[in-house]
């Protein structure tokens, strides 16, 4: 066996109350390495025969969460949420810090694999004792640091009363969704910590619909054993001082980005991307830092980068809410886009918005999406119950909860943005598309285009196969295959980044596989990606993607900018245009993006060829 | 210097990175293990990190209860040393420990306690490279003092939340 895994994989049957322990041979753990990649294979090998009649809110669909080889062994321990995605009917490899995954790794697990339903709610436990599904009527419906308080205690107690003379017992990693996951707000995320999302990908409308509330891990075992544990342990040693050594990003981590990308690279969403720029002073992180940071380092497991630190509000009409800082993508997703410019504001949305477990790029998408049809008159105060002002905190407070519970609109809402702006198009008779701001139903990160001076430009997002996922984005279809194709695989944080070279050999001293940088780039990386295209283009079954025509950015991102710097700059048409057709060429993807078949028998993916020689006619 | 030593905690220095139990267990038993680690950072709400460890306590309660004296008191560093050999996994200590502080190691079930690593702590060590410091070695005599550090890790917790999060920090944990 290669060295970081724990060795199995717990698989659970929600609809038989079935729980067993199942292997995955060698050949395909080195081939997909884990996380992203691996639960790629995964859903092909189990449901992709189906995959266009499988509801990804439906008992076939199978939720996953997964480590890699270099979770918790290489800095900044993450997980990987996946399974079909109800946002795009894809996947999406989302990913987030949380030390339930090398808690996972330490019971003796490299992933958990969740099918079928429920018939009430529940969470499952996994220990060294293996794998036990358990009632969660009592915490079902109760918002996130409701869901910890009680999960944490709960947990310690049973392991106490079961191991009760081996010292006290600590509490457990875990993941858990919001009322938005269990009402199946299609975007909603699986959470942990109050703050970590994996969010891309609507897997905490996944768990919801398989009324599965959370997975608490503890383990009282080692990390998984390496390869070479001396060369670990020196670069260990060396990849920390690399991120000690980055001082400012420590200090200050994304949030001093709240004021910044506004007003110099003008790539942030102002009020649902009506703007991206703006100069409010107000929204700098110094504001948010002098007035409401109680810590200033804060951090996951294995992570020196601390780029997370800790707001609490301690007066006035929001006194108790307590969040990160928020980073950079809730300052602008729960700030700027709602036309809110206050320090306390944002972080008041943000913390309801990840109490909640909406997404918090996502549902607030969705959330200024609607504010913006109310605007333009297209949704009425009837239809909200109350009036939705940009820059009102309060009224954006119950847009958040309606969504959540599905009240009036909010039902609609609930459905994310493409396909809400589908249904009240049709209910209203106005083309909503222009005011979606999404590509393949993945709402968009807090970086635009329009300026091209953010890192995120023409085609990142457009040719993207997790659509607008701003953590993953599509450059070359060569060099991104090392970036976070591999890091959501081998499950790690990027902002635990070192050269790739050093990854590499990390990679390998864990592994002991004959990897290498230029193998990732050509083989492994490719065969994930387009893997995931080839799911991405099958769908359904309630939406499938045109073939390339989808593969392009929303209607806004083609406006010229309104404000600012490089106002009447857009994104360019014909560049996407001719990127897109390199970026397929590169991938062995035909002119319209569909993988052909010398790409999936080069990739050893032979057995899709089938139903992509439908989809080319 | 011919004070022993002490290592102080500053909870709210904590980042919850957990790099010293990985530092620990790696000097330890050679492998990251944090449940092997002498010292474990208990983290019962996020932002609330308490890192537990040895107090080394002026009169050790955990050394008078050991019924097969498999434990002492290093003279130079005042840690408290398990002989493995004699330790029966009996948990007396734990029991008699004002801060639930020993474990039974999860591999060998022997009683698991901060030996100082022998004058030079490894956890303090890369708290300190990575600058957060919350684990820091100071030269002092031994004081009563020390004590009051071996606590409940949950009832420390609970401060720490009241100290970050205010009225609201009642209610977290």
């Amino acid at each position: 066996m290669p060295g970081g895994y724990a060795g199995k994989f717990l698989d659970v049957d929600l609809s038989k109350e079935k729980v067993k322990d199942t292997v995955i041979d060698d050949e395909t753990l080195e081939a997909y390495f884990g996380g992203r990649g691996l639960g790629t294979k995964i859903l092909w090998d189990r449901i992709g025969k189906k995959w266009s009649k499988v509801d990804a809110l439906g008992p076939d669909n199978i939720f996953m969460a997964l480590t890699g080889p270099m979770t918790g062994i290489y800095p900044g321990g993450r997980i990987c949420c996946t399974g079909k995605s109800p946002v795009s009917n894809g996947t999406v490899g989302s990913t987030a810090s949380t030390e339930f995954a090398p808690e996972l790794k330490m019971a003796g697990y490299d992933g958990v694999l969740v099918t079928g339903k429920a018939s009430s709610p529940v969470y499952i436990l996994v220990t060294d004792d293996g794998g036990e599904i358990r009632d969660a009527s009592h915490i079902w419906g109760k918002v996130g640091e409701e869901t910890i308080k009680i999960l944490n205690k709960e947990v310690v107690d049973e392991l106490t009363d079961r191991k009760p003379n081996i010292g006290r017992w600590r509490e457990p990693g875990t993941i858990y969704i919001g009322p938005a996951g269990e009402n199946m707000v299609r975007n909603a995320a699986v959470m942990s910590k109050i703050c970590h999302a994996a969010g891309y990908g609507g897997y905490g409308a996944v768990m919801g619909s398989k009324n599965l509330k959370a997975i608490a891990a503890k383990g009282r075992g080692s990390l998984p054993k390496v390869f070479a544990p001396e060369a670990v342990k020196l670069l260990w040693k060396k990849v920390h001082e690399g991120t000690i050594s980055r001082d400012a990003f420590r200090r200050q981590g994304t949030g001093y980005a709240g004021w910044s990308v506004g007003a110099n690279t003008s790539s942030e969403p102002v009020r649902n991307w009506q703007e991206e720029w703006h100069d409010e002073r107000s929204m700098g992180g110094p504001m948010f830092e002098t007035r409401y940071w109680v810590k200033k380092y804060w951090a996951d497991f294995n992570c020196t980068t601390s780029c997370m630190k800790i707001s609490c509000i301690k007066s006035g009409k929001w006194k108790g809410d307590i969040t990160d800082m928020p980073d950079y993508e809730l300052q602008a997703y729960c700030g700027t886009n709602f036309g809110i410019f206050d320090a306390g504001d944002t972080i008041h949305m943000s913390a309801l918005i990840d109490n909640l477990g909406h997404s918090g790029i996502n549902g607030p998408n969705t959330m200024a999406f609607a504010a913006e049809l109310y605007q333009r008159g297209i949704l009425k105060e009837e239809d909200f119950g109350f009036k939705i002002e940009w820059g009102d905190a309060e009224a954006f407070t119950k847009l958040a909860w309606l969504i959540a519970k599905r009240e009036k609109i909010g039902d609609i809402l609930a459905e994310g943005t493409y396909r809400a702006a589908k249904k009240i198009g049709e209910m209203r008779g106005v083309d909503c598309m222009p005011y979606a701001i999404h590509v393949k139903g993945i709402e968009i990160g807090a970086h635009g285009t329009r300026s091209d001076v953010d890192y995120t430009h023409d085609i990142s997002y457009a040719a993207s196969v997790q659509g607008g996922d701003h953590t993953s984005i599509a450059s070359d279809g060569f060099r991104e295959m090392t970036g976070a194709v591999f890091s959501d695989s081998g499950v790690y944080c990027n902002f635990c980044g070192a050269s790739t070279d050093i990854i590499f050999d990390y990679a390998k001293a864990i592994t002991g596989y004959h990897m290498s940088v230029d193998s990732w780039r050509r083989w492994n990386g490719p065969r994930i990606i387009t893997l995931q295209k080839a799911l991405l283009l099958l769908g359904g079954p309630d939406v499938v993607w045109e073939p390339i025509k989808d593969d392009d950015n929303p209607p806004r991102f083609y406006e010229p900018l309104p404000s600012g710097p490089y106002k009447g700059k857009t994104t360019d048409k014909a560049l996407v245009e001719s990127k897109r057709a390199t970026y397929y060429e590169t991938l062995g993807w035909d002119e319209r993006g569909i993988p052909t078949k010398e790409t999936l028998d080069r990739l050893d993916l032979g057995d899709v060829e089938p139903s992509m020689k439908k989809l080319r006619k | 210097m011919s004070d022993p030593i002490w290592i102080v905690r500053d909870y709210e220095r904590c980042t919850g990175c957990r790099r010293c139990e990985l530092a620990c267990s790696i000097h330890h038993d050679g492998w990251m293990w944090p449940e092997a680690s002498r010292v474990r950072i208990f983290m019962p709400f996020p932002g609330v990190e308490v890192p537990h460890l040895c107090a080394q306590c002026d009169d050790y309660p955990c050394v008078e209860s050991c019924p097969v004296d498999a434990l002492s008191v290093d003279e130079k560093t005042t840690a408290v040393i398990v002989d493995r050999d004699a330790c029966t996994s009996c948990g007396k200590c734990i029991e008699a420990c004002p801060g639930d502080v020993p474990t039974l190691h999860p591999g060998d079930n022997k009683a698991n306690i901060c030996d100082l690593c022998d004058g030079d702590p490894e956890c303090v060590k890369v708290c300190h490279e990575a600058r957060y410091d919350a684990l820091r070695l100071v030269h002092e005599r031994m004081s009563k003092n020390r004590k009051l550090f071996a606590r409940d890790p949950i009832d420390v917790a609970k401060d720490i939340a009241v100290k970050l999060f205010g009225e609201k920090g009642e209610e977290v944990i």
